[in-house]
């Protein structure tokens, strides 16, 4: 069977109000082997967050797009991304999860590196020529390492536009999140580390997708009902909208329907917590103003950076990010963010909130596993070519249970598909009326 | 008043069958019957892969439910929209090399290796793990207090998911 064409695989019809996607984008090795290179090499990309690494010599491995990677902050107080890969010979210099170090001594030969990345040892360096030179086989960096308020994000591409500017819309709803802290947010102890067998867009749009929520999530609706909250706000339309951000970035925006560490009382906190939490509503209200800080207690947004980061600020904060390993199969990294400062309490709190909806063990995440897996199966009925993702797409003001915010996403991903480099893709591209 | 009777030491096959027959339930989906081996302010978590000592007041866990929690759990997975669970999967849990830790008379600690098998849609999924229990002894009978499932899967992958009652 031939490849769709390249402009077939996004369907944008404005006119009529339909958007399709063609299935092919979810099961076609070479449209992976596409990705990799357009996408995953030309965007920024989370590789993790500063507070994981806290102090000098502090260091973390993960992969990330494809990449072994340490995650180091040197003893000069940066963080670096450093690749995983002895510049000798190709072993990986780090092999622990996670640690603190002075240096990094690939055991293969014993070559020796310091937290900066820097070759520091060579044993019998006196067999190589005058020419070999210590300071060109440092371990390498991906080409951009920028950070933003502690995201520290990585681009294997030399001339992206700086993170911030790429950021676009989604630096607002980043902020809200940030600003939930005086002293700075940090993620907590224990990675909710789990796959998917489903193409890592359909976690994109399952992320941000409010129409989902009141048949998957049924039985956690019902659940928040059994613990008190109002059964017209659990179960009822929720005021929101989805917005597109820019660069592909998108969001919906929302009331919660759950409580909120910070800083939503529901009646599951129990009484003595009401006055707590209003008491950091109101310090929100000293620090930012009444609108700002409506939205950081009160809201809750399900924000997409793209092309793989999300970042659910709902009944917990939850950073998650996700790289495809074949086009039926993910990985998927999920942590809890929280604010440093925070009580032990108020801690234990979110931590419990957190487990109510979210990752492979709570009462919705398995759901949505459950849900994607099952669109995967489902295109194995290569007969129906396109899914339909034009939801809202007539409405003057989106709803939160539209698909705009989707379609920010699909635009923005078919425009690098097909070959445009990053910088020619405007930046208000997705945001375009869609009336 | 308090009197000190003698305490009837708990044999290690005594503990064997309890769990075996805790096993047999879960896999039979009995789950409201396995409900009434749990005291009320029992425990149950799965902490994360990476964080396998941790305390679950501050650290990520994949499940760190109460009792009130865990009792929601089982009426949702027998209901019909735990849709990772509905249809529901087959399990077949192997439970082995089971210790008593210690002993004080009221409680017991416990520990025991297992191989939890999940079968559903042309999937096997395979937790291997260790639990801890807290046993206590309820009106004569062996009741569960702490029921803490580690895992010892670097990631819960391919599995995806803690959809069944670990």
């Amino acid at each position: 069977m031939s490849p769709v064409p390249l402009e077939n695989l996004v369907i944008d019809g404005r006119d009529a109000g339909l958007f399709r996607v063609h299935r092919s984008v979810f099961t076609d090795p070479r449209i992976l082997d596409l990705e990799q290179r357009r996408v995953f090499e030309q965007c920024w990309i989370y590789a993790g967050h500063a507070s994981e690494v806290p102090r000098p010599g502090d260091f973390l491995t993960r992969r990330v797009a494809g990449r072994p990677m340490i995650l180091a902050r040197g003893d000069d107080g940066a963080v670096r991304g450093l690749l995983n890969t002895c510049t000798h010979r190709g072993a990986q210099v780090c092999r622990e999860a996670c640690g603190n170090t002075k240096t990094f001594q690939c055991f293969y030969h014993g070559w020796t590196f310091d937290t900066r990345g820097r070759l520091v040892g060579v044993p019998g360096e006196d067999a190589y020529s005058p020419a070999f030179d210590r300071q060109e086989l440092a371990l390498a960096s991906p080409p951009r390492v920028e950070v933003y308020r502690d995201f520290v994000f990585v681009s294997f591409n030399p001339t992206i536009q700086p993170l911030v500017g790429y950021l676009a819309g989604a630096k607002e709803y980043l902020d809200l999140v940030c600003d939930q802290s005086e002293v700075g947010m940090e993620i907590v102890a224990g990675t909710q580390a789990y796959s998917m067998r489903a193409n890592w867009k359909l976690l994109v749009e399952n992320s941000i997708d409010g129409y989902h929520a009141r048949t998957t999530h049924q039985r956690y609706l019902e659940f928040l009902v059994e613990t008190g909250v109002d059964p017209a706000r659990a179960r009822g339309r929720r005021a929101g909208f989805g917005k597109a951000l820019g660069n592909g970035h998108a969001v919906i925006d929302n009331e919660a329907p759950f409580g909120r560490p910070i800083a939503r009382w529901e009646p599951r906190f129990g009484e003595a917590k009401r006055a707590e939490l209003e008491a950091i509503h109101q310090k929100m209200v000293a620090r930012f103003g009444a609108e700002w800080a409506r939205r950081i207690t009160q809201t809750s947004r399900n924000l997409l950076i793209f092309p793989n980061l999300i970042i659910n600020d709902i009944m917990a904060i939850t950073v998650r990010t996700f790289f495809p390993v074949a086009p039926d199969y993910i990985e998927i990294n999920a942590w809890a963010l929280a604010p440093r400062d925070e009580t032990a309490d108020n801690r234990a709190l979110r931590l419990d909130n957190f487990l109510t909806f979210l990752g492979p063990g709570g009462f919705a995440t398995p759901d949505d596993v459950e849900a994607l897996e099952s669109c995967q199966q489902g295109f194995a009925n290569r007969e129906v070519q396109y899914s339909d993702i034009s939801r809202g797409m007539k409405r003057s003001e989106p709803l939160i249970d539209d698909e705009l915010q989707m379609r920010a996403f699909w635009r923005q991903w078919h425009a690098l598909m097909r070959g445009s480099p990053l910088a020619e893709v405007p930046v208000d591209h997705a945001m375009a009326a869609e009336r | 008043m308090r009197t000190t009777s003698p305490v009837h030491e708990i044999t290690r096959a005594e503990v064997e069958e309890f769990l075996y027959e805790e096993a047999a339930l879960l896999d039979a989906w009995r789950l409201r019957e396995w409900l009434e081996l749990l005291t009320e302010d029992v425990r149950y978590e799965v902490p994360s892969t990476d964080a396998p000592e941790g305390d679950a007041r501050t650290s990520l866990f994949l499940v760190a439910d109460d009792f009130e929690r865990i009792r929601s759990r089982v009426n949702q997975l027998l209901g019909k929209t735990a849709w990772a669970e509905h249809p529901r999967s087959r399990t077949r849990r192997l439970i082995t090399n089971v210790r008593i830790l210690d002993s004080n008379g009221d409680a017991m600690g416990v520990t025991a290796n297992f191989v939890v098998y999940r079968m559903r849609m042309a999937h096997v999924d395979t937790y291997i793990g260790h639990y801890e229990y807290t046993l206590v002894r309820r009106d004569g009978a062996l009741r569960i207090r702490r029921r803490r499932a580690i895992l010892d899967l670097e990631a819960l992958r391919p599995h995806g998911k803690v959809s069944i009652i670990l």
